[in-house]
Parts: C-alpha cells; sequence; structure tokens
C-alpha cells in the first residue's frame, strides 16, 4: 500500500488548523474485519449491559455522531466552530417540537430535523466565509452563547417550552420485537450512527472530501483549480450541521426531554475536546473522543471528587502532550511502530 | 441624563476591566499567534490569591502587588512548562490546552477556596466624591487601569527589552539572528499578560464578587473587545474594549433587558465583523500565494 513509506521528517510540523494527511490506521481486509466485528460487539453490547451502561453506551453513540460532525466541518475543512452545542439545541428542539405539535413519528423526525439543521447550518456558513480562524470561531461562539437564551425567550415559550423545557415520547418498540424500549433507541442510534459513518467515510473520500480537503490546506490554490470555495464552504457547514443535528434529534428521544440548560456553551467546548482528543480529520477518531468525553469525566470523578475536573484538564493535558495528533493519530503511531518491528517485512 | 452620564462611566469603567483582558490577550497573540482561553481563569486565581493574603491581614496595596509579582511568575513558568512542549502540535490540540489550563484552574480554585460567593473588598472609600455620577471604585478602575496601559506603553516603547518585544513579535527568526533570547521573550510575554490579568481580576472581584467562575462573562468580553478592535493591535483592542463596555452598558439600560445583553452584544460584534473582518483597527492580512 502507499502507506508503506512514511517519512516522518516530512510530517508538517507546523500544520493548518487540523491538519492530519489522509492515512489510514488499518487497510483493505483487515480494516472490513475490524468494522464488523465492532459492529457485532455492538449489537451484542445491549443484551449484556445494565441500564445506566446501556445509557452510556448510547450517548457514546450520539456523541460519536455529534463529534464527526463537528470534525466534518473543523478536521476536513479546517473551519473551527465553538458553536455546535446551538445545532444540537436545534436538532433536539426540531424533534421535539415535530412529535409534539405535528405528531410526527420519531423515525421521520430524525432526518427531518437532521434536514432543518442542514439548512440553518448551510445559511450560517455563508456569512461565515468572510470570516476565519478565531474570528469564526467567536461568531459560532456567539451563536451556542445566543441559542439557548432565545429558546428561553417568553415570545415563543409556546413552542419551546420556556425554561421549562419539553418532554418527549421515548420511541415505542415495533411490536413483535423482544426489546426494551432502552434497547430500542440504543439500536436506533447505532442504526443512524454505522449509517452516518459509512456516509461520512465515502464522502471524505470521493471527489467532494477532496475539494473540501483542498480548500482547508489551500483556498486559493483549492479555487485556482475549480472548485467554488463559497459553495463547498457553505455545503460543509450544512453538513456538519446535520450530523450534529441529528445527534441532537437522537439524544432528545433517548434523555426524553430537552431544555434550554442541556445545550449550555460548555457542550460546544466538549464537542471540541472530543474531536481534538479523538484525532481531527480521523472518522474513527469520532468515536474515540465520544468515549474519551463520556467516560473520562466518570474516571475523573472517581480518583476525584473534590477536583474533578481538575482530574479531567490533567488527562487532557496527557492525551495531547503524549498524542498531540490525538487518539487516531496516537494509535496509528503505535501500529506503525508495532509493524514495522514486525519480521518479515 | 444624570442616569445616562452615570451608565456611561459605569460602561468606561467596565471597559476597562475588559481592556485590560484584551490587553493580556494581545500580548500573547502577538508573540505566540495563539489566543489564551485560560486568561480569564489564570486573573480569577490571581484575585484567589489576593483574596487569601488579604485574609491573612496584609494590607491592600502590598497585596495588589504581591499578587501581580505572582501571577507574573506563574505565567512564566506556565509557559515553559505547558505550553512549550506542546508549541509544534496542531493549532486545535493546543487550544485543547488551554481548555485543560482552564478546567484545572476552575476546579482547584474551587477545591482550595471553595465555590460560595466571597466579598472582594475595594481600595477605594464608600462615599461617593463625584455624586451619583460615578463610584470610587469605578473611577479608580479606571485611573489604575490607565495608569497601567501608560506603563506598559512606555514599556514596549521606550526600553530595550520591550523593544525586543515587539521585534519577536514581528519576525522571531530575525531577533534570534541579532541575539534576542527568543524564548525568554515569549516567556515574558506570557508573564506580562498574567500579571495584567491579575490586575483586572482584582479589580472586577469587588464588583462581580468573588468566585471560581466570576471571570468568564469578562473573558468572552475582552476577546471580543480585542477582537472588536483587531486582535493584533493592542491599543485598537484597548478601544474596542471600551466601546464594547459603554455600548453593552447603555443597551442593557435603555433597549434591551440585562440577561440579553452578552447575546445582543455578540451579536453586533459579528455584524462589525462582517463589514470589517479583521476588526476596526486590525491589519488586513495579505498572504503570499
Amino acid at each position: 500500500m502507499s502507506t508503506a513509506t512514511i517519512n516522518p521528517v516530512l510530517e508538517p510540523v507546523k500544520a493548518p488548523p487540523g491538519y492530519v494527511a489522509n492515512r489510514a490506521i488499518l487497510t483493505g481486509g483487515s480494516r472490513q474485519v475490524t468494522v464488523l466485528a465492532l459492529i457485532a460487539v455492538a449489537i451484542v453490547l445491549p443484551f449484556v449491559l445494565g441500564e445506566y451502561r446501556l445509557f452510556q453506551a448510547t450517548q457514546v453513540l450520539i456523541f460519536a455522531v455529534a463529534i464527526l460532525g463537528l470534525n466534518i466541518l473543523t478536521g476536513y475543512n479546517g473551519q473551527i466552530s465553538v458553536g455546535h452545542s446551538a445545532f444540537l439545541a436545534m436538532g433536539a428542539y426540531a424533534t421535539a417540537i415535530l412529535g409534539i405539535e405535528f405528531g410526527m413519528p420519531y423515525w421521520l423526525a430524525i432526518p427531518t430535523s437532521g434536514l432543518i439543521c442542514l439548512g440553518f447550518g448551510f445559511l450560517f456558513g455563508f456569512p461565515a466565509l468572510r470570516l476565519q480562524g478565531f474570528y469564526l470561531a467567536l461568531a459560532t461562539f456567539s451563536l451556542a452563547v445566543a441559542l439557548p437564551q432565545l429558546l428561553r425567550y417568553k415570545g415563543i415559550e409556546q413552542w419551546t417550552g420556556g425554561v421549562q423545557g419539553l418532554f418527549v415520547d421515548k420511541p415505542a418498540v415495533p411490536a413483535g420485537l423482544p426489546v426494551t424500549p432502552d434497547q430500542w433507541i440504543y439500536f436506533v442510534t447505532l442504526f443512524v450512527t454505522i449509517a452516518l459513518f459509512w456516509a461520512a467515510w465515502n464522502l471524505v473520500r470521493g471527489p467532494v472530501g477532496r475539494a473540501v480537503i483542498a480548500l482547508r490546506d489551500h483556498e486559493v490554490a483549492a479555487e485556482v483549480m475549480g472548485i467554488r470555495a463559497s459553495i463547498f464552504k457553505s455545503l460543509t457547514f450544512g453538513v456538519s450541521a446535520m450530523y450534529t443535528g441529528i445527534a441532537g434529534s437522537l439524544s432528545a428521544l433517548s434523555i426524553q426531554f430537552v431544555a434550554p440548560d442541556s445545550f449550555h456553551m460548555f457542550v460546544s467546548v466538549t464537542l471540541l475536546v472530543g474531536a481534538v482528543v479523538g484525532g481531527v480529520a480521523t472518522i474513527w477518531g469520532a468515536f474515540l473522543g465520544a468515549l474519551f468525553v463520556v467516560f473520562i469525566p466518570n474516571v475523573a470523578e472517581q480518583i476525584s471528587s473534590n477536583a474533578t475536573w481538575a482530574v479531567y484538564g490533567a488527562f487532557l493535558l496527557l492525551v495531547i502532550y503524549l498524542m498531540p495528533n490525538g487518539m487516531a493519530g496516537g494509535l496509528e503511531d503505535l501500529f506503525r511502530r508495532l509493524r514495522a518491528r514486525a519480521p518479515g517485512r | 441624563m444624570d442616569l445616562f452620564i452615570h451608565q456611561l462611566f459605569t460602561g468606561l469603567s467596565n471597559g476597562a476591566i475588559y481592556a485590560s483582558m484584551a490587553l493580556a490577550i494581545v500580548m500573547i497573540f502577538r508573540t505566540t499567534n495563539l489566543k489564551n482561553f485560560a486568561q480569564g481563569e489564570m486573573a480569577m486565581f490571581s484575585a484567589f490569591i489576593a483574596w487569601w493574603m488579604l485574609g491573612l491581614g496584609v494590607p491592600y496595596w502590598i497585596a495588589f502587588f504581591i499578587t501581580i509579582a505572582v501571577s507574573f511568575v506563574i505565567g512564566v513558568l506556565a509557559e515553559r512548562i505547558l505550553i512549550r512542549p506542546v508549541m509544534n502540535a496542531p493549532l486545535l490540540s493546543i487550544l485543547i490546552v488551554f481548555f485543560g489550563i482552564f478546567v484545572i484552574l476552575h476546579s482547584l480554585a474551587g477545591w482550595i477556596f471553595g465555590y460560595e460567593v466571597k466579598v472582594f473588598p475595594s481600595p477605594f472609600p464608600e462615599e461617593a466624591v463625584f455624586g451619583t455620577y460615578i463610584t470610587n471604585h469605578e473611577l479608580g478602575t479606571i485611573a489604575i487601569v490607565g495608569a497601567m496601559l501608560l506603563a506598559i506603553y512606555a514599556f514596549l516603547n521606550f526600553t530595550k527589552t520591550g523593544l525586543a518585544m515587539r521585534g519577536v513579535a514581528e519576525n522571531q527568526a530575525s531577533c534570534k539572528l541579532v541575539g534576542i533570547n527568543v524564548n525568554w521573550m515569549l516567556g515574558l510575554g506570557w508573564g506580562l499578560a498574567a500579571a495584567i490579568g491579575a490586575v483586572a481580576g482584582m479589580l472586577i472581584a469587588p464588583v462581580v464578587y468573588l468566585d471560581p467562575s466570576m471571570m468568564s462573562g469578562v473573558l468572552i468580553y475582552g476577546f471580543a473587545g480585542a477582537i472588536l478592535g483587531g486582535i493584533d493591535n493592542p491599543w485598537g483592542a484597548v478601544v474596542g474594549s471600551l466601546i464594547l463596555g459603554v455600548v453593552e452598558n447603555l443597551l442593557g439600560t435603555y433597549v434591551i433587558e440585562t440577561e440579553l445583553r452578552l447575546s445582543v452584544a455578540l451579536v453586533l460584534i459579528i455584524a462589525i465583523l462582517l463589514i470589517r473582518p479583521n476588526g476596526i483597527f486590525g491589519r488586513t492580512i495579505v498572504s503570499r500565494v
């Protein structure tokens, strides 16, 4: 494979935000086997886990989708967003309102919420074209700060439920299936997650993905080659918002409740932490990042209940110091070292 | 009219605090091209150090200057120990390191000093000298920040070290060639930023009260002010912060409810950024293709 000789000297030292060259941990057949094995484990999981662990597993999948959405924008397109909690909120509220006001079934509400977020994301991405780097970060951050306040606003309380929020019905288990509602929402989430990861995997490797990456690495050069920056960047924003919006929709269904306080701007930072710790511009990194942001706070609390977040921060620094390219990058280095050491190469 | 003048001065006083935060942010940005999201928590921690010393019975102004000195040292050490090892990592990773510092300081402050809200004394007498127009603390804040800005201006423009620091901000490679210790200048930038932040923390603490979350709003305004004025221009950042302080306060008084103030301020900034993407006084970035 072409990844056999990678000269570490040629790796960029000071790369643009989120730069990671397109490299794969596993290749060809072994990758397919790994993915299928993981899916098999994921299907067995709800039958062996307790109720709380199952809820956590669902949360991991939801975070993985949300982080993947952010990764498409920040990792592959180089647009830093500190405002993705806003799209999470939009997706969640869209699902809640569609269900309550219009009686829409959940399986239709999930994609509809995604499309609504796609539209908003595209519209937000358009003015964001003028902004780069930290100016964009500030603009998206404003969105994250403003949206919960808007959701609390009295004028639209009859739809959003104001400070109290809204209750969402848990998806009913289809008749005849021997699973509990908790297991069912897990399977719904798992199905959506697999579909979206598969779509993202294909998207970033196809011509659209190459255009998006080219715009990140050198916008002028990409434009000279005929890539329309405005359309592609806005669309990336839209797709990214759609992913995160669908994650929001799933979280509304799994928690059965939406409220403005669930979408504090801190959630945006959590998503960014997940994306970076997992590995920017990697598909699997989103999954690793989701594991980190769901489980490490628990681990930190067990280590010290007084200074939980200090321990969390220490974990964060540790990961970045040991693996500057995130866990996906770190694992991949490990694999390469092991492969280099293996005899017969 | 009295209300207007009073709110104008309150806005200027708040703006002065935002300006100190903005200046601290610009200090680090100019030398390392990084925006320190943990600046607010560093300032908060400094304010706690001052509070602890005041509790031990140290006179206010002695505690004030010791805190500045301690914060300076902490800033230099933070650059040495935490930031330098990741200087070559991708930008986003460095961002997460800042976030790590943010949560660690926040959590440590809560653990050591407690999360309950504390009263932080103002060094200025209670009874107003200028009637209803401006409180003494507001006046004192404006005066101290003004003096600090003058001192920094003098340092950057009239001392050899200041010249070296400006040089490092412009071109690190050339500075190395003429024998400037670039590493030390980067550390110095962090130390100065921490010291400036400490002043801001101690001045805002009597107004917003002391607790681990006190700087979050201030930091956002400081950032917004810096970006509004132009993040590569220290004096633009100061002017931007002052404008922001006044506009935010007047808006909160006359137009909208206090809760929405932050949102409205941010929306205004975005509107301005859409017209002038590099801030009001910022340089347009021209890149060679």
